[in-house]
């Protein structure tokens, strides 16, 4: 049998909330809301599995400041065009792989559909978040969210942060 | 020059027109494969750096065709058909790693790195009964081959005897960038792919048309990285078969026309646009020429591409006559320094799938694709410069580029 990490079982309830207030935020299209639940400076990235686990650096988002992904949201809203879409979370299995003080390292399972406006929905990103996660007494951030696609191939294109 | 056939009626006008029905049409398609994929043309097969050691492979799609890419054991490159000459089996499935042989995991039959079958299991049978007859030739059930050529570090492959070695395929008008973007050995900094709801034609229409670029992807457009009243150009090659567009971004010169004419890229039709971080286009002059955009086509499906410092290659495996995956390798060079590695990773927001000035392209095929379904007799309209598929300096106002696809598609096609 695998080793329990300690605190593996123990997820504060800030934590959790931070993972649900973020999924709700982008499904509910409240992107303006979502650099707020990072640290600043920080790391944003959407990568792939096979990238990763090859340790290729390249990814499909990478940022590294609020500013930055404020920029995503801007873009997303004023320059760059695709048919509309809405996303859906499912997020699972959140787990405490390791804590130092205040900054927890928390993996996660996920699962985006993406429903367009003709109605057509279909599964559009499955993987893995690999989070860094800074409790304190406003709440928690991340300073550091990693999403890890298990699929190398994207359906079209990614507009909208997973 | 393969003999005409009737398959497409192409409108009269030529290759200002391409009729809708290329682009979902299943017999257009096997001949496509045919004619184009298995015909003089020279494919995109990967990259010296991907092979570094004798075994080392990779995969890749060339048309329909699964085709394995792997350094030999004298340090040359070979590139088979990924098929058991037995049953017609895939002989490896993992996209990259290393092999002494490639053996068959069905019946076990076994080749070696350059193809040759070297033993079936049980050719003499069990206790003298069964096993293969004596008319059977290995040497007559070796792998499929591709001729290969390697230029600069990129590896093509061609199944044609009649396809003109690389460098002339290229052609002397375009070798000159080809070459100023392969002086160095690549670093593969990773990789992704798209998959299009759209025929390939449709994404290799978009690469070989540099009008769209500065009206489609507003965002580069209102950062004024990329507008047509910059000093460029659109060079195609001898036969018109591909494309160099080019661009330097700072002699922008009488740039507000994106303004006054109001284009959906402008600024003024919009709030204000700018970037809060403006990091992500932190660059270098990559080749100390000034040039910060250059996208090169090889016909029928390859893209060379420099954008800013993102430097990568992008190859079209067409999926069936209504679909299409793009694939890119991201790239940089082996003597990078880890300041320049962190500008390419950044800047890679650019590109790719989630890129900010190439998310469109995928996107505006699809719609291409369901808006032409209904009136399959019906053809675009590229007049844009007129008809011709010569080279443009210092405008880009011209769809030579796509015209010039259209012209090696019909001679390959005969129609």
């Amino acid at each position: 049998m695998a080793t329990l990490v300690a605190d593996s079982a123990h997820v504060p309830a800030a934590i959790t909330a931070l993972m649900a207030e973020y999924v709700h935020a982008i499904d509910d299209d409240r992107l303006e809301d979502w650099p707020d639940f990072f640290t600043d400076p920080c790391i944003y990235r959407i990568a792939t599995r096979d990238n990763e686990e090859r340790g290729l650096p390249a990814s499909l988002v990478w940022c590294d400041s609020r500013a930055m992904l404020l920029d995503r949201v801007v873009s997303v809203r004023h320059a760059n065009v695709f048919e509309p879409h809405r996303y859906r979370h499912m997020m699972s299995a959140i787990r405490v792989v390791a804590r130092q003080g205040a900054e927890y390292r928390v993996h996660s399972n996920y699962l985006v559909t993406r429903t367009m406006r003709d109605g057509t929905m279909a599964v559009f990103s499955t993987g893995a978040y690999r989070d860094v996660i800074v409790v304190g007494d406003e709440g928690a951030r991340f300073r550091e969210r990693v999403v890890v696609c298990d699929h190398g191939m994207i359906n079209n294109l990614i507009a909208i942060p997973i | 020059m393969p003999e005409t056939n009737t398959l497409i009626d192409w409108p009269e006008e030529g290759v200002t027109r391409a009729p809708y029905a290329v682009f979902s049409d299943p017999e257009v398609y096997a001949a496509e494969m045919r004619r184009i994929f298995r015909g003089p043309v020279w494919h995109y097969l990967g990259l010296e750096a991907e092979l570094p050691e004798p075994g080392d492979y990779r995969l890749i799609d060339v048309g329909d065709t699964p085709v394995i890419v792997l350094r030999n054991s004298d340090g040359g490159i070979n590139a088979l058909v990924n098929r058991c000459a037995h049953k017609g089996t895939m002989l490896l499935f993992e996209p990259f790693g290393r092999v002494d042989r490639l053996m068959c995991i069905y019946h076990n039959w076994s080749y070696d790195l350059e193809g040759c079958l070297k033993s079936v299991p049980f050719a003499r049978g069990i206790n003298g009964k069964g096993g293969m007859p004596g008319t059977f030739d290995m040497a007559e059930n070796g792998l499929d081959r591709l001729r290969v050529e390697s230029v600069g570090g990129i590896i093509f492959g061609t199944f044609s005897d009649a396809t003109p070695p690389l460098e002339t395929y290229i052609g002397a008008r375009l070798m000159p960038n080809y070459r100023r973007m392969t002086s160095r050995p690549f670093r593969v900094l990773g990789y992704y792919s798209q998959y299009l709801d759209s025929n390939w034609k449709l994404y290799f229409e978009n690469a070989t048309d540099p009008y769209h670029a500065t009206i489609l992807h507003a965002w580069a457009t209102r950062l004024k990285l990329n507008r047509f009243t910059m000093e460029g150009a659109i060079e195609m090659s001898e036969r018109g078969w591909h494309h160099l567009s080019w661009s330097k971004m700072a002699t922008d010169r009488d740039g507000e026309v994106y303004e006054t004419e109001a284009f959906r890229s402008g600024g003024g039709n919009f709030d204000e646009f700018g970037l809060h971080d403006a990091s992500v286009i932190e660059q270098w002059d990559e080749f100390g020429d000034g040039i910060t955009t250059a996208i090169q086509t090889a016909f029928p499906n390859f893209v060379l591409q420099q954008i800013h410092n993102t430097i990568a290659t992008r190859y079209l495996v067409p999926r069936g006559p209504e679909g299409s995956e793009l694939v890119w390798t991201v790239l940089g060079y082996a003597d990078d320094d880890e300041e320049q590695t962190r500008i390419r990773l950044k800047q890679g927001n650019l590109i790719g799938p989630s890129g900010y000035i190439s998310l469109e392209d995928g996107m505006v095929g699809s719609l291409v694709q369901k808006g032409i379904e209904g009136d399959k007799d019906k053809s675009s309209v590229m007049e844009m410069a007129g008809t011709s598929i010569e080279t443009i300096v210092n405008s880009r106002a011209s769809e030579c580029g796509v015209r010039g696809f259209w012209t090696a598609y019909r001679a390959l096609m005969g129609v």
